[in-house]
């Protein structure tokens, strides 16, 4: 075949002509088989440059385009778009990064010059097998999913609601709300979190375009941006929503009682029929068959009895419910490190040890203490509170990384005990006071002002065993103080971990179902973590809140915001146009051997039983070519990374090894 | 010599089962014989190649040329016979892959001779003594064929006109190819363009075995004695190693139907460049060894564990297509020449 | 040029984490040996054996297949595949006397610019010691044909012209 390719060797300034010798680059890409026509210029994205390129495809016919210069990432876009506006497909164009992996990489002259011939001559070879490709279009229903109901969540529904976009919200606890939803004062503001978050979950309830499927999980997602058929599993909670009115009597007359596990943290006790808070939405109670004396034993039924409107039903199942959505955001938010995976710390063991959720429940007006902070005894206040940062954080031996809430939360503890208790001794134990939102400085030398007490040293142990009589009877927290470099032993009545911010524990089944990523710590991960954080690498799946990393309700709100934008933006271009590098199978060439069902991570291939092929559902692929390198029929072709492109471009960069001229023998037409 | 069209068959290095596997065409072997008279045919007939050298260029319409090229003779023969025939078929898996001999290229000549006439313990030979190339009798000088470090397919030697691959080539397929020629002959039918490989189907062996195949997962690989595989199913997915999905069709899948993995014998499928590579991407993707999120070493751990269940890859992949794989031989003085016992 | 022998290694890069990588390491300046040139793959899960081969075979001295951290995989274990088909192939590669060293599998996120950069620094110094592999001039050239001459002699290897494929 022949093809007339034009090269565009660009200096980029000094930056690749300072190391490369362009002009000899461009001189000798003229001479290499295919080769129309072969320039170099100072700045080929500028418009100049384009045009460049542009001329040349109308005045000398040429049939592919080569540019050697930055990287692909920089300006493959604009040089594609260069060749389209010529009248060139796009996909006949390749780019040879000569400036990021060779020019900016190596100080010897010769080696970079070198180097860049190999990667143009690659280039060359390749682009003379590609294809024209054309985009898909495909629509975009206008119907969102978003799953979790906490702030991230609601932010990102009510953002799409009011644009009169409608919004399918998924919860898997019986009331949306989140975590945010237990705490008691947020800072630096000292907010009532209820305050400002029961209004919004009441929107929520009541918004027309949002239907709320709270106490419900995704059992299975199909289908590709624009359209996902979306399967839920409604759990049953015996209560009629049709006929409760949310009156509460049935709480009332429940004689059994059980610690609440979830929203009490274990400090407070619920009854087996219950909702989880008083502002609880959508009101109706659920009822805990673990615990249920009907469900264990077939007595009682005291709920039923009472309830006016005959709303509970024992008999109630399980509903699966499908929809169709265009696009979906993930919000589901986070858990609390595990402390009890640091024994030495106490907790489980020691009563006085607290987590953080513990104590904001305790800490919290309509709390199991009515805001009073007691020891677990529910009596005692304690005269000595030890506060300790980074529970699992900053650590080697758990997570790395910084939670970044801590510590500011843990500075909201100190002045809330400060508040309650005036005359108790607070400690923060601290590696450093980590305080960079907006009052969130002020807010620390407030507590400085508190006379708090802020020991720089990570907490080494914490034991009821005293080695002195002051000791006795108290917990002793030992940490090495390395400002004062000493060991200290501060006997205190109660101390609070501040636990790290995890990714919950079943993320990657979640992200397993919507077909993207976790990180190693299983938070998901972004499409790029400094200018697209709310966006996956999976068209139509975005993400929002504490899912994502570590963060505060500020960072939550304004990433569910983000994630509805974008979703928005895409339903009000109605059709969207997904990139054409798939993969697709030749069903002659196919025997059925269905190595490539299973390779699939997003489920894109299907068997035909019948035909006993397989085929690729093109929407659904993603363009990876596992199964392109896998089957062994070479029945599976990946568009713009075929085998004969990418076995040119071997050639084609190692054009200097093959000495003599060796008869390339005639392909075999596939 | 009457003007019948004249028919050839050599063998070069090969075991003389391409022969035999002509006669396995049955009667139709009579037919055979009524087109055409034998030109040149060492494993039937007593023809000299000085004979051979007599004929005009092009005298044999078609040769039929099995076996792989080992030394010096096969490469001359090969040369002589590509002058004298108008149509060269490389006829079985020797002529166009390298088939067993070439399985040789994963040692040395040198080490071949080592093992042949000194290291081996039915061997006396205290004097060290070895096939010279030339050396003198009492009737003269005589010369034997060199022996090559490297066995070549046909096609690596001389232009080949067409290919009929199989170890041996299965009747159907044989007769399917004997007929078109004699069509041609007779008739003056077309036959297919020149390099083409006739005598197969157009998919890989899967297509005609009669197994039932499902999702491939596998976890280890087991030797044909280490496992009685469950009847029925594939034995891919149960962890014998079978060629089939990278081999083409043609021979009716005749191994899997009796639970033996296909070995790869009808080569692979068109287009393809190198079939042991083909084989070794399929079976390596669909090992269900190791998950996101485990640690990189216990995954690498696992992972090789559960590769090294699969003795002998080389052999393996490329036991019938060593001489048109892509490295096509171990390096010469490679560190693990050793290695390639069984 | 210097005079010591400069080693030729492919490298396969991952769009989405080594290449990236490597773009890094260029923005930031980082120098590292010229002796990779990079091919781009959307994922290491399109690397086949085949492509390993072919680059061998027309004169790479070594191979070096980046990819994402297995578990960061942009389309969730392809990676990991990728690893699979390499842990075959270099039991395979062993049969054929090509050394371990010489296809390499390393992880690299896009923000490990210096990592990439080190394991480039670290194989080519690997293969510039095994020495160059130029597979076609040395292993393919001719017929290899092997003189015979009396017992205990040494084996002479001709190598006519370059082999025509």
């Amino acid at each position: 075949m022949s093809e007339k390719v034009g090269v565009y060797v660009c200096h980029c300034g000094t930056n690749i002509a300072g190391k490369v010798a362009v002009e000899e680059v461009a001189e000798w890409a003229g001479k290499q088989p295919n080769v129309e026509i072969a320039r170099d210029y100072k700045f080929m994205c500028s418009s100049l440059g384009q045009e460049l390129i542009e001329e040349d495809i109308k005045d000398k016919g040429l049939t592919r385009v080569v540019v050697a210069a930055c990287s692909p990432h920089m300006h493959e876009k604009t040089f594609r778009t260069a060749c389209q506006r010529a009248g060139l497909n796009p996909f006949l164009f390749e780019m040879a990064n000569i400036r990021e992996h060779d020019s900016w990489t190596t100080d010897d002259n010769d080696a970079a010059t070198h180097k860049a011939k190999a990667l143009v001559r690659g280039a060359i070879d390749r682009v003379v097998h590609h294809q024209p490709l054309e985009p898909l279009p495909v629509e975009i229903n206008s119907n969102t999913l978003i799953v979790g109901g906490g702030i991230a969540g609601i932010s990102a529904a009510l953002e799409l609601a009011d644009a009169g976009y409608h919004v399918y919200m998924v919860e898997r606890e019986p009331s949306i709300g989140g975590h945010m939803a237990q705490l008691d004062k947020t800072f630096p503001t000292l907010d009532c979190s209820a305050c400002i978050l029961t209004p919004k979950m009441v929107d929520v309830g009541q918004h027309d375009n949002i239907t709320l499927l709270s106490y419900s999980e995704v059992e299975e997602v199909d289908g590709y941006l624009g359209n996902f058929t979306v399967t839920v599993r409604k759990k049953a909670r015996y209560v009629n929503e049709e006929l409760c009115t949310g009156c509460g009597i049935c709480v009332e007359k429940c004689p059994k009682k059980v610690v609440d596990n979830v929203f009490e943290a274990g400090v407070g006790m619920r009854k087996v029929i219950y909702t989880p808070f008083p502002q609880a939405v959508p009101k109706y109670p659920v009822i805990d068959t673990e615990n249920c004396t009907y469900f264990i034993r077939g007595k009682c039924k005291a709920c039923q009895i009472f309830c006016p409107t005959d709303a509970i039903d024992f008999e109630q199942e399980d509903e699966m419910v499908k929809f169709q959505v265009g696009n979906v955001i993930l919000a589901t938010g986070y858990q609390l490190f595990d402390v009890s995976r640091i024994p030495r710390y106490g907790y489980g063991r020691l009563a006085n040890v607290f987590t953080s959720l513990e104590f904001e429940r305790l800490v919290n007006a309509s709390g199991p203490t009515s805001g009073k902070v007691v020891l677990r005894d529910m009596e005692t206040a304690p005269k000595s509170v030890a506060i300790v940062h980074c529970v699992g954080s900053r650590d080697q031996n758990y997570h790395e990384y910084c939670s970044k809430v801590c510590c500011m939360y843990s500075l909201k503890f100190a002045h809330l005990i400060h508040e309650r208790l005036p005359d108790a001794q607070v400690y923060n134990f601290y590696i450093d006071v980590r305080t960079p939102g907006k009052g969130y400085e002020e807010f620390y030398h407030r507590l400085l002002d508190e006379d708090t007490n802020f020991i720089r040293g990570r907490v080494a142990e914490i034991t009821d065993v005293p080695r002195t009589p002051e000791e006795e009877g108290k917990l002793i927290v030992q940490a090495e103080d390395t400002l004062l470099m000493l060991q200290r032993r501060i006997p205190v009545d109660m101390v609070i971990l501040s636990p790290a911010m995890e990714a919950y524990s079943d993320s990657r089944e979640v992200s397993q179902l919507f077909k993207m990523g976790c990180d190693f710590e299983g938070f998901f991960i972004e499409r790029h973590p400094k200018l697209d954080p709310v966006a996956t690498m999976t068209e139509g799946i975005f993400i929002a809140g504490a899912c994502q990393g570590p963060k505060d309700i500020p960072d939550s709100v304004a990433q569910g915001a983000a994630a509805a934008a974008r979703v928005a933006s895409l339903i009000a271009r109605g059709t969207v146009m997904m990139e054409p590098v798939r993969a697709s199978i030749d069903e002659d060439k196919c025997c059925g051997c269905r190595l490539c069902n299973e390779l699939c991570p997003y489920n894109a291939i299907e068997f035909h039983e019948d035909r006993k092929v397989s085929e690729v559902i093109t929407a659904l692929c993603q363009g990876c070519g596992a199964c392109v390198a896998t089957c062994p029929s070479e029945a599976i072709t990946g568009a713009h990374f075929t085998k004969q492109q990418v076995m040119s471009e071997i050639e084609g960069i190692l054009w200097d090894m093959i000495t003599e001229p060796v008869a390339a023998p005639e392909p075999v037409e596939a | 010599m009457s003007d019948k069209p004249k028919l050839a068959m050599y063998w070069a290095s090969s075991c003389g089962g391409c022969e035999i596997s002509v006669l396995n065409i049955g009667d139709k072997i009579l037919i055979v014989d009524s087109v055409f008279d034998l030109a040149f045919f060492p494993c039937i007939a007593d023809f000299k190649v000085a004979d051979v050298r007599g004929y005009p260029d092009g005298y044999i319409d078609v040769c039929l040329f099995n076996g792989a090229i080992r030394n010096s003779e096969n490469e001359e023969m090969a040369h002589l016979l590509r002058q004298k025939s108008k149509v060269l078929v490389a006829y079985g898996s020797c002529a166009y892959e390298g088939c067993i001999p070439a399985l040789s290229n994963l040692t040395t000549a040198e080490a071949t001779f080592k093992a042949v006439y000194h290291d081996n313990p039915s061997i006396d030979n205290p004097d060290g003594v070895r096939p010279q190339l030339v050396s003198q009798v009492p009737e003269g000088e005589l010369t034997l064929p060199k022996f090559y470090n490297t066995v070549k397919s046909l096609d690596q030697v001389v232009p080949v006109d067409y290919y009929l691959p199989g170890c041996p080539p299965e009747p159907p397929q044989i007769w399917a190819v004997l007929e078109a020629v004699v069509a041609a002959l007779t008739e003056g039918a077309e036959l297919p363009p020149a390099g083409s490989v006739v005598g197969i189907g157009t998919v890989a062996v899967c297509d005609e075995c009669p197994l039932e195949k499902n999702v491939k997962t596998i976890e280890r690989f087991y030797r044909p004695y280490e496992i009685t595989p469950e009847p029925g199913i594939c034995l891919l997915e149960q962890g014998l190693v079978c060629m089939g999905p990278a081999t083409v069709s043609g021979c009716g899948a005749l191994c899997p139907q009796v639970a033996m993995g296909c070995r790869g014998c009808y080569g692979p499928l068109p287009g393809v460049d190198d079939q042991g590579a083909k084989m070794l991407s399929a079976i390596a993707s669909v090992v269900a060894v190791g998950e996101p999120g485990e640690e990189e070493a216990e995954l690498e751990r696992k992972i090789a564990e559960a590769m090294e269940t699969l003795v002998d890859p080389a052999g393996t992949f490329y036991r019938f297509s060593m001489a048109h794989s892509l490295l096509r031989r171990t390096k010469a003085n490679g560190g693990s020449v050793q290695q390639t016992s069984s | 040029m210097s005079e010591q022998f400069e080693p030729v290694i492919v490298g396969f890069l991952c769009n989405w984490c080594s290449y990236r990588a490597a773009d890094l390491a260029g923005t930031a300046r980082i120098k590292y040996a010229p002796n990779m040139r990079p091919i781009r793959v959307m994922c290491t899960a399109r690397i086949e054996p085949q492509f390993v081969l072919k680059a061998l075979r027309e004169g790479a001295d070594g191979v070096l297949i980046a990819g994402c951290h297995p578990g960061e995989c942009h389309y969730v274990e392809g990676n990991i595949k990728a690893l699979r088909r390499h842990t075959l192939l270099k039991q395979m590669l062993r049969q054929f006397g090509v050394e371990e060293e010489r296809v390499q599998i390393v992880w690299a996120s896009a923000s490990e610019g210096r990592m990439l950069a080190e394991a480039v620094d670290r194989m080519t110094e690997q293969v510039r010691a095994l020495g160059p592999l130029r597979w076609k001039q040395t292993v393919l050239s001719g017929n290899g044909s092997v003189e015979l001459a009396a017992a205990g002699h040494q084996e002479e290897v001709t190598l006519p012209e370059a082999e025509e494929v």
